[in-house]
This record gives structure tokens, C-alpha cells and sequence, in this order.
């Protein structure tokens, strides 16, 4: 890393700790603390939300990767379902693997609901088995070289609407896309050393509160 | 020690090792793991919201009342459930058999468990753990054996406790154990960790990381008695990052199966044991995400019809016990 993103580290350090902006992490099950170690990493403040009262206040959240059908299972059971279908609809997001596929406008493989605030196709476990996962590293419109992607058991995004940036790809499909406040990744950023996905969240963060 | 992972563990060319197969386990946790002997109860087991299910041809209680050996599950019976279902399966080789393992990764289960529930096949050595691109799941009563099948490759540790008993006291024991072992090493000097190793009969480095962090390399679940939502919850306190359940679910008084299949025409052969199993499964998955919750707790504990009558495990021989297979 370069000096000069260095310093622009400490800015945004000193960004978020000024704002107090306080960040998210869904721990209904899968790789949550990971993400909430890597958001810490960069100064973010982290709380882990289980309930729905625990959404009240937070700049953004993180829906991280795990299985998505237990997501769903475990939000309509306690009643949080709509709450957080609300919250995604309104505040920036960032879904990485299952994540994605919760965002998502639509689902297959099997076909499954999903909170439709993100214009993608998501295919599940498009790429096979675990035998089939895979680290690879592509080309990224993120300032810095390639991105090491951690692929496991993952979705794939089949389509994407006009309104939605593309930021990498693997094999012609994007793997990390944004539509205005809402990030979302088929791979495993919090699973690498590399921060700048992570970064890319809390600046949109930023720019949102700034509003 | 190969921990760091790139370019070990595959003997096929993907070179990503140990990375992703830690990478999958860090997406299980927060859970419950199944044990399904059919198709009809891997969809319950999905439907409830379980992580993952381990398809197995008997669950352990019924092997511990029917005695003979225990081996892999038909290649069929895996594959249908992996048709069933859109959560990773997992499967059970049995210790030290690796053609076993490379029969289930060929199968493409998602991990493989070298378990003690199964009888073993070798008295000395466990699988090579390193040569396989499926990840492999181990079990351990105390910290040195967890280190030896890290050290062998294995990308999650399950505490072993006594399986198929429905009683928790030994999952309960081999977690405190290993979590009392693993906050001794963290106050030790870098001069003492020789000698912890070798008393722990556990290589150096592997010694090393768990002092400086307190924590093993590798996810560690639970297993072995699990019975209940208060169970679950209990082990995932303790600092179980997911628990498996095996015989708990399905099982009623006897070790027979509760009846959850359907019948040619499509309908239940018997609703009330259907509902009973799912009502289980829904109430386990529920306790465990929200562990620390007792309201929770109480809600899903009202919720659970019925639970496996269970064996004390202060009943049970030594040379009986599944725990003591694993070297």
C-alpha cells in the first residue's frame, strides 16, 4: 500500500470516528464476526444486530455470507422480516454471498424470496459444490490492482439492471455490484487481507450521512 | 505449519487449500448442523433452517442399540439428499479410512466427518486430512487432540461429547476442557510453550498460535448429546460456534425413527410425528441463533414437542464409549 492511500486511511479514520457512525453486522448466523473484525480494522464502531430495535441508529449494515434459507428462517420466525425489508429499502447495505442473494430483485435455484431492493438475478450455488470453490484474483474498477475474491459455494449474479454498476467480474458475470447505497459481493472480501471492499462501504456510509 | 493454506491440501489442482475449506466452516457458524437418514428429513432439517445436514444412514443412537459396525452411508442415500436439498451436506468416513474419504469426495459432499460415531478403521493413524480438497470436520475431548487433527488438516474441530445419549454432560466436559487448556497456554512464557507441547502431544506451532490468540486456528463446533433448545444454547454459551445435532431430532422412545415420510398418495403417514420432528428442529435452530437470549429460549423450549429419552452417559461402560475412539 502506497502512502498516499495511507493517509487517506487516516482521513476516513478520522471521518468515522468524528460522525460516531455506528455499523452493522446481521449475526443471525454465518461469517459475521469476520466482517465485524475487518470493519473494526478500519476504525469503523460495530454492533452486531440480532432483533429488530437493533437496527435503530446505525449508519449502514452488513448482511454477511452463511445460508441464506436459514437467514430467512431465522427473520420470520422472530418477526424481523419486514423490519428489515424496510431498513434495506432505506439505508446503505452491503450483502456479501447470502447477502446478496436477501438483496436481490430476484432468485433461482431454487427460486426463493428475497427483499427485491437490488436489481440482480442471483443464481445459488451457480458454481457447484464446495469442491468447487475457488480463490481467484480479477481485475476490480477499485483503486489498487486486482481483487483477490474468495468464491465459496457461490451464487451468481445471472443479470443485472441498467441502474446497477459493475465494479468486477468473473467469467463475464459481475461479482461485486453497486446500485446507488447498496454494495453487495458474490465472493468473501472479509475472508481476505485485502480492505478496499470494506473501505468502498464505509465511504458510501459517509456520503449517505453526509446527506 | 501449513495454516496459512495457499497451495496446500489439494491433490487435484485447485491450490487454494486450507483457506476456503476454514472459509465454508466460517460460514456455518451461528447454527445447527443435522443429522437426516432420508430425504424427507434433510427438507425439515432445511425448512427449519439448519446450516448444513449430515447424511447418515443410522444417527448414533440407533448404532449404540444396534451394535455391528458402522460405515460410510450408501453413495445413493448422499446423493439424493444432495438433489433434496440447496444447504451443504456433509457425510461420516470412518477414522483412518481414507478411501472412504475419497469416495465421499468424489460424491462432492461439502465436508467430510472423520468420526467416532463410526467404527474406526485404523488404530493408529487418522486420515491424511492435507491430501483431500474436501474439507474435513474432527472431533476432540481436549486440547491436544484438537491440535493433532489441525495438524493433520482438519479445517473445523467439533468437541466430541458422548453421541447418541441425549445427554449433554460430556459435550459440556470437552468444552470446558479445551477451553481451560487453551486460556492456560495465554498466560504461559515463550520458554514454557516447548513443554506445553509436548505435554499436550501437539506440534509446537500449532501450541503457539492457540497462546497467542486463545483460540484454535480453526472454527470449533459442538457435538455429542444435544438434545434440547436449552442444550443448544448451553454449548453455543460455553463458546460453541455451532452445534450438531444428531439423534435428537428424529428419534422417539425405543431408538425408533419418528415416521415424517409420506405415503404414495402424498400424504403424511403420520402427521403428529411429522409435526413433533419439525417442531424439534425449528426449536433447536432457534435457541441456538439467539443463545443468550432467554426469552427466547423459553419460547422455542414451549414450542418443541416431545424430546428423545436419552441415556445418562454415567450409565455407559467405558469400553461402550464413542468418545474414546480417535487417537
Amino acid at each position: 500500500m502506497d502512502r498516499s492511500s495511507e493517509d487517506g486511511d487516516l482521513r476516513r479514520l478520522e471521518r468515522m470516528s468524528k460522525t460516531e457512525t455506528v455499523i452493522g453486522v446481521l449475526a443471525l448466523q454465518g461469517a459475521f464476526d469476520v466482517h465485524a473484525k475487518k470493519l473494526q480494522e478500519l476504525g469503523a464502531q460495530v454492533r452486531l444486530v440480532r432483533k429488530p430495535e437493533e437496527l435503530v441508529g446505525l449508519g449502514g449494515l452488513v448482511i454477511p455470507g452463511g445460508e441464506s434459507t436459514t437467514f430467512l428462517k431465522n427473520l420470520e420466525r422472530v418477526g424481523f422480516y419486514d423490519v428489515l425489508n424496510e431498513y434495506v429499502h432505506k439505508h446503505p447495505v452491503f450483502g456479501t454471498c447470502a447477502g446478496c442473494i436477501l438483496l436481490a430483485n430476484e432468485v433461482t435455484n431454487p427460486p426463493q424470496r428475497s427483499f427485491a431492493v437490488l436489481d440482480v438475478t442471483v443464481e445459488r450455488n451457480a458454481y457447484g459444490r464446495q469442491n468447487d470453490s475457488v480463490i481467484l484474483n480479477e481485475e476490480t474498477s477499485l483503486p489498487g490492482g486486482p481483487l483477490e475474491m474468495v468464491f465459496i459455494r457461490a451464487p451468481r449474479i445471472s443479470r443485472h439492471g441498467a441502474d446497477v454498476k459493475v465494479l468486477a467480474e468473473r467469467d463475464g458475470f459481475p461479482t461485486l455490484v453497486q446500485q446507488g447505497r447498496l454494495l453487495a459481493a458474490t465472493f468473501h472480501p472479509e475472508l481476505t487481507d485485502d480492505t478496499r471492499v470494506h473501505q468502498h462501504f464505509l465511504e458510501i456510509v459517509a456520503a449517505e450521512s453526509a446527506k | 505449519m501449513a495454516l496459512n493454506g495457499n497451495g496446500n491440501g489439494s491433490h487435484n489442482g485447485n491450490g487454494a487449500g486450507l483457506r476456503l475449506k476454514i472459509g465454508l466452516a466460517e460460514m456455518l457458524k451461528g447454527g445447527v448442523i443435522m443429522d437426516v437418514m432420508d430425504v424427507d428429513q434433510a427438507i425439515i432439517a432445511e425448512q427449519a433452517g439448519a446450516v448444513a445436514v449430515m447424511a447418515l444412514e443410522r444417527v448414533p443412537a440407533m448404532i449404540r442399540a444396534q451394535g455391528g459396525v458402522a460405515r460410510m452411508s450408501h453413495p445413493g442415500m448422499i446423493k439424493a439428499i444432495q438433489k433434496a436439498v440447496s444447504i451443504p451436506v456433509m457425510a461420516k468416513a470412518r477414522i483412518g479410512h481414507f478411501v472412504e474419504a475419497q469416495v465421499l469426495e468424489t460424491l462432492s459432499v461439502d465436508f467430510i466427518d472423520e468420526s467416532e460415531v463410526l467404527t474406526p478403521a485404523d488404530e493408529l493413524h487418522h486420515i491424511d486430512k492435507h491430501a483431500f480438497k474436501t474439507p474435513f470436520v474432527c472431533g476432540a475431548k481436549d486440547l491436544g487432540e484438537a491440535l493433532r487433527r489441525i495438524a493433520e488438516g482438519a479445517a473445523m474441530i467439533r468437541t466430541k461429547g458422548e453421541p447418541g445419549t441425549g445427554d449433554v454432560i460430556h459435550a459440556v466436559k470437552h468444552m470446558r476442557q479445551i477451553t481451560s487448556e487453551m486460556k492456560a497456554l495465554t498466560v504461559l512464557s515463550d520458554q514454557e510453550l516447548y513443554a506445553a507441547a509436548k505435554n499436550l502431544r501437539a506440534p509446537y506451532e500449532l501450541v503457539v498460535m492457540v497462546a497467542k490468540t486463545g483460540k484454535l486456528p480453526v472454527p470449533n463446533f459442538s457435538a455429542g448429546g444435544i438434545a434440547t433448545p436449552a442444550d443448544a444454547a448451553l454449548m453455543m454459551q460455553l463458546g460453541a460456534e455451532t452445534v450438531f445435532v444428531g439423534s435428537g431430532i428424529f428419534m422417539k422412545e425405543g431408538n425408533i425413527r419418528l415416521e415424517v415420510g409420506l405415503d404414495p398418495a402424498g400424504n403424511f403417514l403420520s402427521p403428529e410425528e411429522r409435526a413433533e420432528a419439525e417442531s424439534r428442529a425449528k426449536a433447536i435452530v432457534l435457541a441456538a441463533t439467539h443463545y443468550n437470549d432467554p426469552a427466547i429460549i423459553a419460547q422455542a423450549s414451549e414450542d418443541c414437542l416431545g424430546a428423545m429419552k436419552g441415556l445418562a452417559v454415567g450409565m455407559i461402560e467405558d469400553a461402550d464409549m464413542m468418545q474414546n475412539r480417535g487417537w
